[in-house]
């Protein structure tokens, strides 16, 4: 683990250009959404790999965090009218609190138990908000339509600020899992990921790593989810609460490949666009073959490239200079 | 004892009868191999279907497509097992995770393009009616498929105790690399396990077809249930799932008369979360 | 005035279910001492070195450290205190090269990456491992893993360091190198207690043997005297000694 290479900073730019540059030479709504949907899903796929790709907790109840931030903001929006900038600080750490009250009791869970742990967090939580009148149960609820600003966080006109500031939650994302990658808990967490008895043995207070790693995704997460009720001004627990959803951020990270700071966002980036096209070439009458070809496509990822894009080239990083 | 109480009772042992046998496959899959089945659920609605068409098609009873079903679904798994699973059993965890999610969804939307999504009915099987006894209903179809269950459930666990391949499906449960040394095929054990455990839900499919609505997403619920069963009885233990299943059936339809019908399933996944903390080995586990 | 025990094991009882793996086990570490546990399979030595490093929590009995109990101490909270210890099977991060597997150990008693390094590097020339720094685990002979398990303990900066069976499996000339470093290590200052089956090198570096059987202390003395001792034989009878064959 070093820290960044000329190399690695300069190409990093130059995309960062190309992307600041893309929605000029994209201008219509369309691929711009597309890539929307790409930085925010690759937001949660880097906010997944901090506890599953480095600390070894393959989480598949995201969309719990995802939901409480977007529904936090919204009903703080709705009820109390306070900005949304405050209700993303507010469901981020509402979402951290909820991960470690239900992190800690799983301390000792690894692997498939602690992934159906999460699948039943995930669960339980979309069950609830189904039925939960105060913020909408089924119906859901509906953001007001403010005036256009960004102190409201609200964009009619355009698509291209809710572009930026998808972007910039990303680079913060990316920034947040590089420097964990590369400080002292990132080493820890990789020992965690390893085995308990290793990190133990090495001084590593496991429970509290385990809550860190968490703590740090859920916030990352339900940051990206009040995005998506800004962006989209409707929240339902069936769009917003479904397992479909978690799966998905897993395979974004796998994808890419778990355990690198880039790869969830080149899963993304292949990813989203894959199934946007399809669903909209082959979905619309509903006949299931466009979410056929997503079932196959992760069937095949998982058995002929479980590393991911990123384990393609991966052998780099291994072997010291 | 209000009749009401007694009835939700009666509701929950039918069910958690049903339950057992769909977990006891899914148990079988995860003791010897340590893989999570995400796909279980859907091998279920395959069952389901199968029975659905062979009775709309042909006018079989689902009685009688038992056997049918569960050849399908053998044979099903067996393939399944030998061209997707067996690949990602030596690599990285999360691959083994990910691959049955990916079967999963490919087979309900499989139906969804062959069936549509809409829900079917078996309407009139040949064991119909309700019984009434006092005040208590007592639906025929939904008590010949748990007595179906029982049975076949009884007949699983007799497989396994005395014959020569279920006796070496257990020894590879207990201790995988023993029985590689007493040379056991662990090999093809895995794919037997995995083949019989999608027989098992295939003709739990069957027996449910009898009453229960038939659409492509039925495997879901049932699938993420049948975990919890699982966990609560005992990752690998057969006798352990069969108890679990009684135990969460009763909990879903007494939890939803308590508290409330909606929260029935948040209640059952609650149950696992609380065995996982409390006792991680299940109740019959090791 | 009687000078505290480094390490104090003060009657400790460890059962499971109905099985007595430790039984009332009782004796002290100096400081600078090699201290040898023997005993045949069975006897509860890995029971022993789980209960004393926190792995497991003994059902009776305490456990102190110069002179701070730490009975029912967090095995992490444990190595903190200055007590490091390897497993019967090596346990390491496979996914990292051997220099970041002992930088792991290192941070546990620095903050910032860069002087975990340094240290790290310092450990591996100590124990040998530097060429090997950026390979594999995958890609390390089994006593090369074994040293570094040790290495990554000895990043730690523990005072006592308890290796369990480091010596398993090793061929005659890996057993050399690996008697040398347990030396080297006692030469820096380093407690040491140690399992072992290998009966010539317990002979070789013990200042004190205890033998365990069937969960009880049977014995303590000089290797000398334990090796002569009937009860030992006896313990031993059936077993073989593991003689390292040229």
């Amino acid at each position: 683990m070093q820290n960044l290479s000329f190399k690695q900073i300069s190409s990093g730019i130059i995309v960062l250009i190309l992307l600041i540059l893309f929605p000029f030479a994209f201008p219509k709504p369309f691929p711009q959404h597309v890539m929307i949907l790409v930085f925010m899903f690759g937001m949660t796929g880097v906010a997944w790999n901090i506890m599953g790709g480095y600390a070894g907790m393959f989480s598949f109840g995201q969309v719990a965090f995802f939901g409480i931030g977007a529904y936090t903001s919204s009903f703080l929006l709705i009820t109390y009218h306070i900005n949304p900038w405050l209700g993303l600080v507010v469901g981020g750490l509402i979402a951290a609190l909820v991960g470690a009250a239900i992190g800690y009791p799983c301390s000792n869970l690894r692997g498939h138990y602690f992934a159906i742990a999460s699948i039943a967090f995930g669960e339980i939580v979309r069950t609830h908000f189904n039925n939960w009148k105060l913020i909408g149960a089924a119906e859901g609820m509906t953001l007001p339509m403010l005036s256009e600003s960004f102190k409201n966080f609200m964009f009619h006109s355009s698509k291209l600020p809710y572009y930026y500031i998808i972007l910039a939650f990303l680079i913060l994302s990316l920034g947040v899992c590089h420097f964990v990658a590369t400080s002292k808990m990132g080493y820890y967490f990789r020992a965690i990921k390893e085995s308990h008895d290793v990190a133990k043995v090495l001084g590593i207070h496991v429970v509290a790593y385990r809550l860190i790693a968490i703590m740090i995704s859920a916030f990352l997460t339900a940051m990206a989810g009040t995005f998506y009720a800004q962006y989209v001004l409707y929240l339902d627990p069936e769009s917003v609460l479904i397992l479909p959803i978690s799966v998905q951020i897993v395979l974004i990270a796998m994808l890419g490949g778990a355990s690198s700071v880039m790869g969830p966002v080149i899963g993304a980036a292949i990813l989203m666009p894959v199934s946007e096209i399809t669903r909209v070439l082959l979905g619309h009458k509903g006949t299931g073959v466009d979410m056929m070809i997503y079932g196959a496509l992760i069937t095949l990822i998982s058995v002929y490239q479980p590393k991911g894009v990123w384990g393609l080239f991966s052998n780099i990083g291994k072997r010291a200079k | 004892m209000p009749d009401q109480l007694i009835q939700q009772i009666v509701n929950g042992l039918l069910i958690g009868f049903i339950y057992s046998l769909i977990a006891i496959g899914l148990t079988l899959i995860w003791g010897v191999m340590n893989i999570v089945n995400f796909a279980h659920g859907d091998f279920l609605m395959l069952g389901m279907f199968t029975s659905f068409w062979l009775y709309t098609l042909y006018g079989l009873d689902p009685l009688f497509s038992i056997p049918i079903c569960a050849a399908f679904l053998f044979i099903s798994g067996l393939l399944i097992y030998r061209f997707i699973v067996s690949k990602v059993m030596k690599g990285p965890v999360l691959a083994q995770l990910v691959v049955t999610f990916g079967v999963s969804i490919f087979l309900a939307n499989l139906a969804v393009f062959l069936w549509t999504p809409d829900f079917r009915l078996i309407e009139k099987p040949l064991l119909h009616g309700t019984w009434e006894i006092g005040s208590i209903k007592l639906s025929v179809p939904k008590f010949v498929a748990t007595i179906g269950s029982v049975v076949v459930s009884f007949f699983v666990l007799l497989f396994l105790k005395k014959t020569k391949t279920g006796k070496a499906i257990l020894a590879t449960e207990m201790d995988r690399e023993a029985a590689l040394l007493m040379g056991i095929n662990t090999e093809r054990i895995n794919s037997v396990s995995f083949a019989l455990g999608s027989a098992l839900v295939g003709v739990a499919g069957a027996f449910l077809s009898m009453y229960y609505y038939i659409y492509p997403q039925v495997g879901g619920t049932f699938g993420l249930i049948a975990f919890c069963v699982v966990a609560l009885g005992g990752f690998g233990s057969i006798e352990g799932a069969f108890l679990a299943g009684i135990i969460v059936g009763l909990a879903q339809t007494l939890g939803g008369f308590f508290i409330d019908p909606a929260y029935k399933f948040a209640i059952v996944f609650f149950i696992y979360l609380v065995t996982v903390w409390i006792r991680p080995q299940g109740l019959l586990g090791w | 005035m009687k000078k505290t025990p480094f390490l104090e094991v003060d009657r400790v009882t460890k059962r499971f279910g109905g099985l007595l793996a430790n039984d009332r086990i009782d004796f002290t570490v100096e400081e600078g001492e090699i201290v040898s546990i023997i005993g045949p399979n069975g006897a509860g030595k890995s029971t022993l070195f789980n209960c004393v490093t926190g792995f497991y929590r003994p059902n009776s009995g305490k456990i102190s450290f110069m002179g701070q109990e730490m009975t029912h101490y967090r095995a992490d909270q444990i190595c903190k205190m200055g007590v490091a210890r390897t497993f019967q099977i090596v346990q390491i991060i496979s996914d990292m090269i051997a220099l970041d597997n002992v930088v792991t150990g290192a941070l546990l008693r620095f903050n910032k990456i860069r002087p975990a390094v340094e240290k790290a590097e310092e450990v591996l020339r100590f124990t040998g491992l530097i060429e090997k720094k950026g390979l594999l685990p995958t890609e390390l002979t089994i006593a090369d893993k074994k040293r570094l398990e040790v290495s990554m303990a000895l990043a730690t900066q523990p005072r006592l360091l308890m290796l369990d069976e480091s010596m398993a499996g090793l061929t005659r000339v890996e057993l050399r190198e690996m008697i040398d470093l347990i030396k080297k290590i006692r030469e820096i200052g380093i407690t040491l207690v140690v399992v072992e089956h290998v009966m010539e090198a317990v002979m070789e570096i013990s200042d004190r043997v205890i033998v365990l059987n069937s969960g009880k202390k049977i014995m303590e003395g000089t290797p000398q005297q334990v090796v002569v001792n009937r009860e030992v034989i006896q313990a031993y009878l059936g077993e073989k000694y593991h003689v390292v064959s040229p």
